[in-house]
């Protein structure tokens, strides 16, 4: 089972043996699948499964295969899933651009390059010399835009979103979903985004699952 | 890996010397101490105690003290808080009562006592326009052999401690709503309080409750300073024949500290008795539906109180540090005649050591303490478990086992073998009650603190250390040097540990303060009281001022 993109093989999670989430699916470089399902489905379980980072809670099984690396039973930090969650969660107390250059594997160096790579990702989602500011100063789309750069820069295996786009206004939701969209595509990342809300998976163009609805 | 140690050395440096302390304090109880000469189990030494002169009216007032203490603080801040949480006032009180929570005892009591002695400024105050008085009146208030004044120096010190705590566990509950619901259904503020919010909450600080009788019953500095004389509190006893250089007064003291656990442990199951009261009067209430409706004066009562005990706290403060600076100053002058710096001068070059003393057995002892509780915490991370009942039981057992029950056999331990007193010893001492203070501080914060960005941190390729040192503890910067300056305030305030295991050898300000409560001259201890309130203070205003400075750019790291 070798190959790009990202292989969900046999994947399940179960509460208590109540089996919340089962997929089997291969998401292509760049193709989005969207997971549906109400609060409380358990749909992010698969995220944080794929993650490594499932509460003991959960029992998860399957395999997870990411560009031909299998990242179950490696550890979270050495999967390279990123994740984007409801909140931009940029760390407080670093620049903006501290959090990108935080983000950006060690083996890219020297330092200036690291610079000149973090400003080059802040023009690519439109935020172009803002690099020395406060986080917390940011507006709720800005932040969201520096979040997407953090985990881009990463250089991610795959691009794991958690409703990323619930909290943001509604003129905001669409400008970022087809921000983020396009650059998974244009990086061909392997995409899997967990919501409630049919525009999001319309956005996506992907192929979609439902779960934790009545049939 | 390395956190995997947390919960057991924690557990063996909390309840290893509280186990090992008492086991040695009840061996000597029992007559065996082959040291000094005591080979066989006897009751001897009880029945030795059961002579003492006075030792009824010793223990009776130890147990009046504990009980009326903790009852006295606890409903002055449940009436307060049930009055007035949620309004203006209360913010104002909080902010001057939760700094007086780093003051320690010994400070406060002689803040008191400057206050409300014979020629303390209180009388000064009024004198001799209202009085009459031109000398101070012969009245016996601090030392008074009932021990009220004992019992209102530990009321003003325990009221910002039980705040603190009703604070943190209010802040878990549903307060703002409830209250709503209980006023739609036309309760008055205070008996909707009681009635809807104060069981759960009741609950949550109860081991703290607990704390606070074992040691009002147990204290020693506090009952030194302001106590009865004739005879003192059974602790006071305790420690003087534990410091009798006739040896074999050990025996006795040992003995003491038993009937001392017995005081304390009977002092709770009092308390839980009234516990059980109490929730069945408020249970008949409740059911009878009244609703208190006018509780305008209660709640003025509670507002006074409140402040009363803070305020006095304060001015006392305020009192010794004149006096540490007085020249001439008669009574009945509210301000000294002159200023002079001849204390201070007189003091310093004596207090340099102690002071240092206090200094590196503080610093060390919290470290320890903070290291300790960050790597339990990050256990609890891993195994997603926390430490249950069990563990909060534990973290309480040294607050709420009577103090000498296990320092008198911890000081047998470390110097019963011709070791002298050494500073290792002195620090595992106050580590056993700093740590219980800094786990309970940072654990809060520490509990919720969002996850997810150690998911995002995993996500980007950050180890787990990695992710630790470069977002978590940035991120609880402020809470950890909160905790690590309440720790620093609890080892500098510690009197007993220190007495029995520095062994006179190594004394600290607070011993020292102390040991000049007898003497009696205000210049003096108005310098070492003074020391002793300024230090945790001073821990307090670093641990704002570094997360202030380092984080100066960060909005979301201010406050």
């Amino acid at each position: 089972m070798s190959g790009k993109g990202l292989i969900l093989d046999k994947v399940s999670i179960t509460l208590d043996g109540r089996v919340l989430v089962a997929v089997t699916h291969h998401v292509a470089p760049g193709e989005v699948l969207t997971l549906m399902g109400p609060s409380g489905s358990g749909k992010s379980t698969l995220l944080a499964y794929i993650g490594g980072f499932l509460d003991p809670a959960f029992k998860g099984t399957g395999r997870v295969i990411a560009d031909g690396v299998e990242l179950t039973g490696l550890k979270p930090e050495e999967r390279h899933a990123g994740i984007l969650f409801q909140d931009a969660l940029l760390f407080p107390h670093m620049t903006v651009a501290g959090n990108l250059l935080f983000a950006m594997p060690p083996q890219v160096g020297p330092r200036a390059m690291r610079a000149a790579m973090a400003e080059a990702a802040l023009e690519e989602v439109g935020m172009a010399g803002l690099g020395g500011r406060d986080p917390d100063t940011l507006s709720g789309g800005q932040k969201a835009r520096v979040a997407l750069a953090r985990v881009l820069l990463s250089a991610p295996r795959t691009l794991l979103l958690d409703e990323p786009f619930s909290k943001l206004d509604a003129g905001l939701r669409q400008q970022m979903r087809v921000l983020v969209f396009s650059s998974a595509r244009k990086k061909g990342l392997p995409t899997i985004l967990v919501t409630h809300d049919e525009a999001d998976a319309v956005a996506a163009g992907g192929p979609i699952i439902r779960i934790g609805e009545d049939q | 890996m390395l956190a995997r140690l947390g919960p057991p050395l924690a557990i063996v440096l909390l309840a290893g010397p509280i186990l090992f302390g008492f086991f040695g304090t009840l061996l000597p109880a029992l007559g065996y101490l082959p040291a000094l000469g005591g080979t066989e189990i006897s009751l001897a030494p009880a029945r030795m105690l059961a002579n003492e002169p006075g030792i009824m009216r010793s223990t009776m007032t130890s147990l009046a003290a504990g009980l009326a203490s903790a009852a006295i603080s606890l409903a002055v801040v449940a009436l307060f808080i049930a009055g007035w949480s949620g309004t203006r006032s209360f913010a104002r009180i909080q902010h001057l009562v939760s700094p007086l929570l780093s003051v320690p005892h010994a400070a406060a009591a002689f803040g008191l006592a400057f206050m409300i002695a014979p020629s303390g400024l209180l009388a000064r105050l009024v004198s001799p326009g209202l009085t009459g008085w031109t000398r101070p009146p012969d009245l016996l208030i601090v030392h008074d052999p009932m021990g009220l004044t004992m019992i209102a120096g530990l009321v003003v010190k325990e009221i910002p401690f039980l705040f603190l705590m009703t604070l943190a566990a209010l802040a878990q509950l549903r307060v703002a709503p409830t209250r709503a619901i209980a006023a739609s259904l036309g309760y008055g503020r205070i008996a909707g309080f009681i009635f809807c919010l104060w069981p759960p909450l009741y609950r949550q600080i109860r081991l703290a409750v607990f704390a606070v009788i074992a040691f009002a019953s147990s204290v020693v500095d506090v009952a030194t300073i302001l106590g009865p004389l004739t005879p003192p509190t059974l602790a006071v006893r305790l420690v003087e024949w534990m410091n009798d250089p006739e040896l074999s007064m050990r025996f006795l003291a040992s003995a003491g500290a038993m009937l001392q656990v017995a005081v304390t442990g009977i002092a709770i199951l009092i308390w839980i008795v009234l516990e059980r009261l109490g929730a069945a009067w408020r249970n008949r209430f409740a059911r009878a539906g009244h609703r208190f409706r006018r509780d305008a004066p209660a709640r003025m009562l509670g507002l006074g109180l409140m402040s009363l005990a803070a305020g006095i706290v304060i001015a006392g403060l305020g009192a010794l540090a004149a006096w540490s600076v007085a020249g001439l100053w008669p009574f009945p002058d509210v301000m000294p005649r002159s200023v002079s710096l001849k204390s201070w001068a007189f003091t310093l070059p004596r207090i340099v050591a102690p002071l240092a003393t206090t200094l590196i057995v503080g610093l060390i002892a919290t470290l320890i303490a903070l290291f300790l509780t960050i790597l339990c915490l990050i256990r609890e991370d891993e195994t997603g478990r926390r430490g249950g009942r069990g563990a909060v039981w534990l973290l309480y057992l040294p607050l709420i086992v009577p103090q000498v029950a296990f320092l008198f056999g911890l000081q047998l331990l470390f110097l019963g073998g011709g070791a002298k007193a050494n500073l290792p010893a002195l620090i595992l001492a106050h580590l056993i009650f700093v740590m219980p203070y800094v786990f309970l501080s940072l654990s809060d914060a520490w509990r919720a603190f969002d996850r997810r960005f150690d998911a995002v941190a995993s996500g980007l390729g950050k180890t787990r250390w990695r992710a630790l040192l470069r977002v978590r503890l940035p991120m609880l910067t402020r809470a950890i040097v909160t905790a690590g300056a309440v720790g620093f305030a609890v080892s500098v305030g510690q009197y007993l540990p220190t007495v029995l295991i520095g062994a006179g050898r190594l004394t600290t300000v607070t011993t020292e303060a102390v040991a000049l409560a007898s003497g009696g001259n205000r210049r003096v201890i108005g310098v070492y009281a003074f020391l002793q309130m300024v230090l945790p203070m001073a821990g307090f205003l670093v641990a704002t001022a570094i997360p202030a400075l380092v984080f100066r750019r960060f909005r979301a790291m201010r406050i």
